[in-house]
């Protein structure tokens, strides 16, 4: 990177906060995580439709074979992460809140391949069309949490060329350190990832994104990508860096438009760890059924970044290293700041877990009871990434008052969570938003009804 | 939210295997209201101890009666009102400490109580406590404290400022004007009253002013507290820079010392202090220039242009008026919210 776009992104960054990192796996090579005697795989691991079984129960399964499919474009196939027998299709936890129809598979603990798992060819030779449909068929999502269809991403729309695929490995998450050691130790393959994706969607140049404090990262993507035209670009270190909108900002220094998406200035994200994914589907065949996540906090004995199967319930991740350690806390699928607080350890790891944080009940509720007393410091709005105001946001969620809600532009909000974790009276600021954007968007639902209504009788 | 362990839980679940639950984020930073009052009141602390050092037992009273019946007041209205009482944030010691600082020393203990119970009271409370109030507190006890007892809140003064700057009978010839620190000398040599060379005045303003409120003491140790403020992101640079920055300019083009301009009077202690206050200025960084800016301009007409000899209290005051106003109409650009002609121009 040059001086001046080094320069161009300091002026540039905005917004963010510090949590502490807590990045103590940092260093911790990824080992491959336990064998589950179980595993439940949901058939909604994805943003879009959920997938219709293709096996049914006491059907015997092979680690790659395809279980659920959709006919709809977005939506992605799960796939058999273990061999063994279907004992039940179930409503089951899942890590998003609801119960979701999902496939339980009993071991046989031997692993077999199915036979489905062969390398789909050279992507070299393939075409974009070629490219995009093994990667569908692979169950490719966005593994930074996102759970966006790959498939889609790689698909440009007409008359918006993609110049630029970023590779985020920006990981601004505190505690996981899955993306990092990736990196460390996968470079040559996640650059090789890089490649197909650039292939598929046309594009000219590839950057990859790493916060400033992986130096290990930085340099082994440089080694990695000297000679295949990759640009590695350190970012400050500052959450919310990862976030798909305030990457393409801090890289290329446009906006993306409100509701439009990265394409509209010529740029597609994947994370580090998709990239890692796709690389792996070419090379072995191997579609989307294990992922690094990292396993870490006061509340869990050994911490640790492994390789997990898709399904494995958190609870023998948890067993796995050491148990629970303290009084009960939180179970964090994902990261502290945007993760999902679950109630059970009963629940599997999907697709998007990065991360299996668990936190003592001390650690979290040490601090005094919350007065949710707006002092009017303003750090929400000093610190909000999209320059949103998250204090009138908050007050006006509470209020009802969805008109004034909708003025603040409290759809453009990314739900980062920079205002709530700011905040010294600890409003809870993402919560009043969230249900904000459910009044505001029921709201305009009614509205357009009534006006149909309206406009029918005449 | 906290989950009882007895729940009921579904067949296959163990009891106690249960986590709480909640939105993200998961973890909060350290800073809470009452630590962040505890900062700004350290940030204070060096100029109260010079100020007890300067004027003696009389600022031990005046602070003390004054975050005395900011407290109490605080209390007994929470009691009444059938509130949480949240004496214990420190904010209404905070307020009652500032009040002092912005008090001559010497005056009889009962005005900083009833100044410290009015701030609480009139200034915080009656809007419906912290967060909630329009003017800053501190500055309202003091307005009602100067309305009302302007005798005493224009002699009490360590050291009669007239007697250090001229002669009495220059004082005799000008006495219709009243509150007396190095600001009122000032005043008299613009108006041709009096011959006074203001930069004599840097090195006593900035270390040692016998002359001025409790707070005004040591215009250095202000700066401290500023530079404590600033280092902890508690306060931001733009208003107390953007204050003092309008007074110094405003003063040079009418022709005044714009050094000190800034030193002397009340403007350092309310441009780090008052003007800084979360609850009664702007939220988003343009707000705050212009906040600033206006308690900038305010000033210099009320020092220059008015029968009053000091402008920084009705300033603070007139501006936080101003802020719910400022607060609507200033607002940042969203990020992606790029205006139609922006993109025109970009895609041509």
């Amino acid at each position: 990177m040059g001086l001046a776009q080094r320069m161009r992104s300091w002026v540039l960054t905005r917004g963010g906060v510090h949590p502490d990192p807590r990045k103590e796996t940092a260093t911790m090579m990824v080992f491959p995580g336990p064998s589950p005697e179980q595993v439940v795989i949901p058939l909604l691991q994805h943003v879009g439709a959920v997938c219709e079984p293709v096996v049914e129960v006491h059907d015997h399964v092979l680690v790659g074979q395809k279980i659920g499919d959709s006919e709809e474009y977005i939506s992605a196939p799960v796939h058999s992460s273990v061999s063994g027998e279907v004992t039940g299709i179930v409503m089951y936890p899942h890590p998003g809140g609801r119960d979701v129809l999902s496939i339980q598979i009993l071991s046989d603990g031997r692993n077999q391949l199915s036979p489905d798992v062969k390398p789909p060819g050279d992507p070299a030779s393939m075409t974009p069309e070629e490219i995009r449909r093994v990667v569908r068929e692979g169950g490719m999502v966005g593994l930074g949490g996102g759970g966006f269809p790959t498939h889609v991403k790689l698909s440009p729309s007409a008359g918006k060329p993609i110049e630029t695929v970023i590779i985020n490995g920006a990981e601004c998450e505190p505690y996981i350190t899955g993306d990092h050691r990736l990196m460390v130790e996968r470079g040559a393959q996640i650059i090789n990832g890089a490649q197909i994706i650039k292939r598929a969607v046309g594009a000219e140049r590839i950057v990859v994104a790493v916060e400033r404090n992986k130096p290990d990262a930085i340099q082994r993507m440089r080694e990695a990508g000297t000679g295949e035209g990759v640009e590695v670009v350190v970012l400050p270190s500052r959450y919310p860096m990862g976030a798909e909108k305030l990457l393409i900002y801090n890289i290329t220094g446009h906006e993306v438009p409100a509701r439009g998406l990265p394409r509209d200035v010529g740029v597609e994200v994947n994370n580090v760890g998709t990239a890692y994914a796709i690389h792996d589907l070419f090379d072995r065949g191997m579609p989307l059924v294990e992922r690094v996540l990292t396993v870490s906090g006061d509340g869990v004995a050994g911490h640790a970044n492994l390789r997990v199967r898709i399904g494995t319930l958190a609870r023998d991740v948890i067993d796995f290293c050491g148990g629970l350690v303290g009084e009960r806390g939180k179970l964090i699928m994902g990261g502290p700041m945007m993760g999902l607080a679950q109630y059970t350890t009963n629940v599997p790891v999907v697709k998007g877990t990065s991360g299996i944080i668990v936190l003592r009940h001390e650690t979290l509720f040490r601090q005094e009871p919350a007065q949710f007393t707006c002092i009017r410091c303003g750090r929400c709005v000093r610190d909000c990434p999209m320059n949103l105001m998250p204090y009138a946001m908050g007050a006006y969620s509470d209020a009802g008052l969805w008109d004034q809600l909708e003025n603040l532009d409290v759809m453009d909000c990314i739900e980062c969570g920079s205002c709530a974790y700011i905040c010294p009276t600890k409003n809870p600021l993402v919560q009043l938003i969230k249900v904000g954007k459910e009044g505001v968007t029921r709201r305009k639902r009614k509205v357009e009804t009534l006006e149909r209504a309206s406009s029918s009788k005449e | 939210m906290t989950m009882p362990d007895n729940a009921d839980t579904p067949a296959e679940q163990e009891p106690r295997q249960l986590f709480h639950i909640g939105v993200s984020p998961h973890i909060r930073d350290a800073d809470t209201t009452s630590s962040i009052m505890g900062w700004v009141i350290a940030a204070l602390l060096p100029l109260t101890a010079y100020s007890i050092y300067i004027c003696g037992l009389s600022a031990v009273t005046t602070i003390f009666y004054s975050i005395a019946g900011a407290v109490a007041t605080e209390y007994i209205i929470q009691r009444i009102r059938k509130v949480h009482v949240t004496v214990g944030d420190l904010s209404a010691v905070l307020t009652g400490l500032l009040l002092a600082l912005t008090l001559p020393p010497r005056l009889p203990f009962w005005m900083p109580l009833i100044g410290g119970a009015v701030a609480i009271a009139m200034g915080k409370q009656v809007f419906g406590g912290l967060g909630h109030n329009i003017f800053n507190p501190a500055l309202v006890g003091r307005a009602v404290l100067f309305v009302s007892w302007s005798k005493y809140m224009t002699t009490s003064y360590l050291v009669d400022p007239r007697a250090a700057v001229v002669n009495t009978s220059t004082i005799k010839a000008i006495d219709a004007v009243t509150k007396a620190t190095p600001l009122f000398a000032e005043g008299q040599v613009r108006k041709g009253l009096l011959v006074l060379d203001a930069s004599r005045y840097y090195r006593p303003l900035l270390f040692g002013n016998p002359w001025g409120c409790v707070g005004e003491v040591s215009a250095l140790l202000i700066l401290l507290g500023l530079a404590i403020l600033l280092y902890k992101r508690l306060v931001d640079w733009r208003i107390p820079v953007c204050y003092v920055g309008t007074v110094m300019v405003l003063s040079r083009i009418i022709g005044a010392d714009p050094i000190f301009a800034a030193l002397a009077g009340g403007l350092l202690l309310g441009a780090c202090f008052m003007a800084t206050d979360y609850v009664t200025n702007p939220m988003t960084a343009w707000g705050k220039v212009i906040f600033a800016v206006g308690c900038g301009i305010v000033t210099v007409v009320l020092r220059f242009y008015s029968s009053l000899p000091e402008g920084v209290m009705f300033a603070i005051l007139l501006m936080n008026g101003v802020t719910p106003l400022i607060d609507r109409y200033v607002k940042p650009r969203p990020y992606g919210a790029i205006k139609a002609t922006a993109r025109v121009a970009e895609e041509s």
